[in-house]
């Protein structure tokens, strides 16, 4: 059995290497976390004080400046998700399956974000809480799909075998989310022709593009950071269960 | 060939052989149905209406519910490895297994169904479409639910980790199962809802044992570095 | 080369030639099974190869490996328990009914293989290695719970598959009476 003893150290693997990528990357994190409170602030100034209330929906429609940036990323998280575990599965880089790991949850708590502002949402504008309606329901079964994955890293002791696993369930549920959609928006639309909520929705002014806009942003910064604080901790806690598990055959030895 | 038929023959022996595990999922398919009753009321009319959903949430259960025995008796006495290292690939061998999952948990389940459909008042048009619509969507759920076992087998508790995470790939399924029925938008989006249903199973059947086969050899076996 | 986490072994280099065989000893818990496991394709190595030469890897998998568990279930026969395998694994040994007599297990070819002792399952594992010709075998401690009319067995059938130019690698606490042996002592648990 041989060994290759001649590294390779350019970028891709310098990433590639847990410790390294801990290096180099926590230099990033407080600027990420400036950024991101930065932008919070000014969103969420444009959002209470800077946009008008809509004419019909009234104050309400401050719940766009929250909902709509979380719906987007309950679905760039899980393409987050795809690629990270491309990574694990194609390239096999280490850092690929921390990345999938950390998303997860992420994921989850953006989806859940946005089910709970859609529904306080729809209470006004709608008059119930839970509308049968195609977005509602493809982002809750969205919502379903991440808590499965995340159970199903919970599940396994050995993390580095559940990284392949949970890879290949990933991709099988990112070729069905598409369909799931197609299927749910079929479906709901056959059920309520006239729906209150049209896709292209009203023209919107600048006043609230703004606040949208800087708002998009804070939350995927918000989600940047996060990401990466959650694949430190991962590359930590790993580290700590290799040292455990090192010092109790020592102790047993 | 010969290699895909003996597996589908040793397994239906032994599904068979026993007579309990197919039994214990027809029982359980009927007796989800027949409890719908005491939950709703015996409204003939609401039942009759809510009665192809019943069927297919029965139909739906027992086929998610009977996934951990699929692999994990293999994993257990040691034939699992040796799938591994057969002459036939793995995904044949799961491909084999998928068809023997819907001869012993969805067709029981389609020709019980008549008893269903007698006791939740349903008229015959409506069954011979509920027929049709199992017969075209349960095999897309027996490979499915293969995925699902295989992703859990190497867990040791992943009894109800499969049915969880395979329920939501599932909605669609459900969806066209239930259009093929009850044609909402007029008969032309029944037709429409048969072909997806048709699509669906056809891609299932022919990429998940891939999947599938990728699941359980990279859950034994460690990732190179 | 490891399992889990836990590293067993490193550099280790070994080179078995067709015609012999190798006895993997070596305390519980010092990596034998996943040794075999590792060479088997089973388990992924942690660094390095398993090669085998002469091979073409389009003819299928070139080795039979028995690990603890027999793979036999009940209500099925012992006779159609081996014939499913053969149909697997392709007919290109033995017929099924001479490996039978072959492992003393020819009376109970119409049994039940659940009602069969720990011995006999043993003996239906290495009917198994008959019925389909591989040069490789790679057994984990093939003597367990046979008599002493088993290891003869055993070790007939191993010089008859070695003098045929087949391969074995064994991890094992027995003595098994082959010539063309080499030991690899395994050391304890790291």
């Amino acid at each position: 059995m041989s060994i290759d003893t001649t590294p390779k150290m350019n970028w891709w693997n310098r990433l590639a290497h847990p410790g390294q990528f801990v290096q180099w990357t926590r230099p990033l994190i407080w600027p990420l976390v400036a950024l991101t409170a930065l932008l919070f602030a000014a969103g969420l100034y444009f959002a209470f004080f800077n946009s008008p209330a809509d004419y019909q929906m009234g104050d309400t429609v401050r719940i766009m400046y929250v909902h709509v940036p979380t719906a987007w990323l309950s679905q760039f998280v899980y393409g987050t998700m795809a690629v990270s575990a491309l990574g694990t599965l194609v390239w096999r880089h280490p850092m690929a399956d921390v990345s999938m790991k950390a998303a997860a949850p992420l994921g989850a708590a953006f989806t859940a974000m946005a089910l709970f502002t859609g529904s306080l949402w729809g209470r006004p504008t709608w008059g119930t809480f839970w509308e049968w309606d195609g977005r509602m329901t493809s982002t809750l079964i969205l919502l379903f799909i991440y808590l499965g994955i995340v159970a199903l890293w919970r599940a396994f002791d050995d993390q580095l075998k559940a990284a392949r696993i949970v890879a290949i369930f990933t991709l099988v549920g990112a070729v069905n989310v598409p369909i799931i959609k197609f299927s749910v928006d079929w479906w709901s639309t056959l059920h309520q022709p006239a729906s209150v909520f049209t896709a292209d929705g009203p023209r919107m002014p600048g006043s609230i593009l703004t606040p949208l806009f800087v708002m998009f942003f804070a939350f995927t910064f918000l989600f940047i950071t996060l990401q990466l604080v959650a694949m430190h901790t991962e590359v930590k806690r790993r580290r700590v269960m290799t040292l455990e598990r090192k010092a109790a055959r020592g102790d047993a030895s | 060939m010969t290699g895909f038929l003996s597996v589908i023959r040793r397994d239906l022996r032994l599904a068979f052989a026993g007579g309990g595990d197919v039994l214990t999922l027809l029982l359980f398919f009927i007796i989800v149905g027949a409890i719908v009753p005491f939950a709703v009321g015996p409204d003939q009319e609401l039942l009759s209406r809510i009665a192809p959903g019943v069927v297919w949430i029965a139909a739906f259960l027992s086929m998610l519910l009977g996934l951990d025995r699929l692999f994990r008796p293999d994993l257990e006495d040691g034939t699992l490895a040796l799938y591994r290292l057969a002459d036939l690939p793995l995904s044949a061998v799961i491909a084999a297994k998928v068809i023997v999952q819907w001869l012993t948990s969805a067709l029981p389940l389609i020709v019980a169904s008549p008893f269903l459909a007698v006791i939740l008042t349903m008229d015959l048009d409506t069954f011979w479409r509920t027929v049709l619509s199992l017969l075209l969507g349960t095999p897309a759920l027996a490979a499915f639910g293969a995925f699902g076992a295989a992703v859990t087998v190497a867990i040791r508790r992943g009894g109800l980790l499969a049915p969880i995470l395979i329920a939501p790939l599932c909605v669609p399924i459900l969806i066209f199962g239930i259009g093929v029925i009850a044609p909402l938008g007029g008969p032309g989006q029944g037709t429409a809802a048969m072909l997806f249903l048709a699509a669906l199973s056809l891609m299932a059947l022919a990429l998940t044992p891939f999947a599938a086969a990728l699941a359980i050899a990279w859950g034994r076996s460690r990732a190179p570095p | 080369m490891g399992r889990g986490e836990t590293i067993l072994a490193r550099g280790l280099a070994l080179d078995v030639a067709g015609g012999s065989g190798l006895l993997l000893r070596g305390p519980n818990g010092s990596g034998k099974s996943t040794l075999l496991l590792t060479l088997a394709g089973l388990l992924a190595p942690v660094e390095g190869t398993v090669t085998i030469e002469g091979h073409d890897p389009d003819d299928g998998p070139a080795l039979h490996y028995c690990g603890h568990r027999n793979a036999v279930r009940a209500r099925i026969t012992v006779r159609q328990t081996l014939d499913f395998w053969a149909a697997l694994n392709g007919h290109t040994g033995l017929g099924a009914d001479a490996a039978l007599e072959r492992v003393g297990l020819g009376k109970t070819a119409k049994l039940d293989a659940g009602y069969l002792s720990a011995g006999q399952q043993r003996r239906l594992v290495l009917a198994r290695l008959l019925v389909s010709r591989r040069p490789l075998w790679f057994l984990d401690e093939p003597s367990a719970a046979l008599d002493a009319d088993g290891r003869v067995l055993l070790a007939e059938l191993l010089s008859a598959h070695l003098a045929e130019g087949g391969l074995a690698v064994i991890a094992t606490h027995d003595d098994i009476a082959v010539s063309a042996l080499t030991t690899l002592q395994l050391g304890a648990a790291p």
